[in-house]
């Protein structure tokens, strides 16, 4: 197992607590991570106005890990998805294909053969599997009571994931947090968006989306949510007191990172699983299992 | 919203979206609602229903579609798309749509932002040595502050 780690742009600026767990739980699993210099935006938040300038920006990153003879594996579902659309679309359609190539070749790359694109929670559950990640397991996190949030780019659209997991009954997330004793929570909405697409367009609209979802956290009276997406943590961790204030209301609903929680699992202490970087704070939910 | 006035459609409209991949299914909308029950944007504002935005399609109703508000109001969660009984590629037009309003010149700021940073610098949220600061001190290796190829991949 061994992948160039595609970091994308929210995970370096805004989630380094992702990347850091995520490096230890990869190095404990025996997940090579390279990184690889110079990697650009995956496209993504570049579709909605220009597909073309989006498909341009996936096909240089895939053909760069390519020229490196790399697979990918990327922490965003995000970015996941919208690399794995563009090998997708450049599979199927010929003339973009072309065009591609040609702007590509002013920085002497070349899009052909292109690297597997995998999500890192689907590398862990599918590659590593759960037997593996058990063996490193040192701690018992039951007693906590964890809501897993999907997301929408971890699994959709489907045609492109290969047939991972299930969109519509997913349980890739809840399989792998049950094996650390946490009790998964079960709530409604569970596949809901978490809003952040439309943040730049109107961030209330955006919040509101955001906030039905802490509503039912709230209702369901977990301990705190995990989850698989740098940006679907802006939305529930960032900007969970700005929508608390917003609405006169309280959640103070700890937001994990999938790496996070199975680091814990693991022995790895606070600080190496950038746990001090959370915004809502984890120190009292978290205090008996450190 | 009124009475739809057809003499002010643009019959043309929906021959033009037949030829692009995204749209070539939206005749086959029969107005289940699927789309609309499982989106996300519409639970929140009815201004947003994919279903109706795909019939003002059909009607040509080109500019009312181009310059609204609404159609940016799709958050790509793709659950429309999947759920679709007639394969419609919903999330792919709404994606069309947004980008033929850009190429009208319509286009949220928030949008136009995202471009620029992206097209401009390959990053929406470019770095600097603070942040190179903050991740050499979490034991994270240091990554280039600046995108030299991006000129390139988009001269204009």
């Amino acid at each position: 197992m061994k992948y160039a780690l595609f970091l994308g742009c929210t995970i370096p600026a805004r989630a380094r607590n992702y990347e850091l767990s995520a490096r230890r739980v990869a190095e404990k699993t025996g997940i090579e991570l390279v990184d690889v210099e110079n990697f650009i935006c995956c496209g993504f938040p570049t579709k909605a106005g220009d597909m073309d300038a989006s498909l341009l920006m996936a096909a240089y990153n895939l053909a760069l890990a390519r020229k490196q003879n790399l697979d990918l594996c990327s922490l965003c579902s995000s970015c996941t998805s919208a690399l794995s659309e563009a090998a997708h679309h450049l599979q199927e359609n010929e003339k973009d294909l072309e065009e591609v190539n040609q702007r590509l070749s002013a920085v002497g790359l070349t899009y052909e053969d292109p690297p597997k694109i995998r999500h890192f929670g689907r590398v862990l559950f599918e590659e590593v599997g759960a037997e593996r990640i058990k063996e490193h397991f040192v701690k018992d996190l039951s007693g906590l009571n964890i809501a897993v949030h999907y997301g929408c780019h971890y699994l959709k659209p489907s045609e492109i994931h290969g047939g991972f997991d299930d969109p519509e009954n997913p349980n890739s997330l809840e399989a792998m947090v049950a094996l650390t004793g946490a009790t998964v929570v079960d709530y409604a909405g569970k596949k809901t968006c978490c809003g952040g697409p439309v943040l730049p367009v109107d961030e209330k609209l955006a919040m509101k989306v955001t906030k039905g979802k802490l509503d039912n956290l709230k209702e369901a009276g977990v301990d705190a949510l995990c989850l698989v997406c740098p940006f679907c943590s802006v939305m529930y961790d960032g900007n969970q007191k700005s929508i608390e204030s917003e609405y006169e209301t309280e959640y103070k609903i700890p937001v994990l990172y999938l790496t996070q929680v199975l680091g814990m699992a693991m022995g790895f202490d606070r600080k190496e699983l950038g746990l001090n970087m959370n915004v809502v704070k984890t120190k009292d939910l978290l205090k008996p299992y450190f | 919203m009124g009475t739809v006035d057809l003499d002010r459609c643009d019959p043309d409209f929906a021959k033009e979206l037949a030829r692009q991949p995204e749209a070539e299914k939206i005749k086959g909308c029969f107005t289940c609602r699927t789309c609309v029950a499982g989106c996300p944007m519409s639970a929140v504002d009815d201004a947003f229903n994919p279903a109706r935005i795909i019939r003002m399609a059909l009607y040509g109703m080109k500019k009312e579609i181009l310059e609204s508000p609404f159609i940016w109001l799709c958050s790509s969660c793709y659950t429309c798309q999947e759920r679709c009984p007639q394969g419609v590629r919903i999330t792919d037009f709404m994606t069309l749509l947004k980008n033929m309003a850009v190429r009208e010149g319509h286009e949220p700021s928030g949008i136009k932002a995202q471009m620029d940073l992206t097209k401009g610098q390959g990053r929406i949220y470019p770095l600097d040595d603070f942040d190179n600061k903050k991740r050499k001190k979490a034991g994270l290796p240091v990554l280039p502050t600046s995108c030299t190829m991006i000129q390139e991949l988009f001269p204009d």
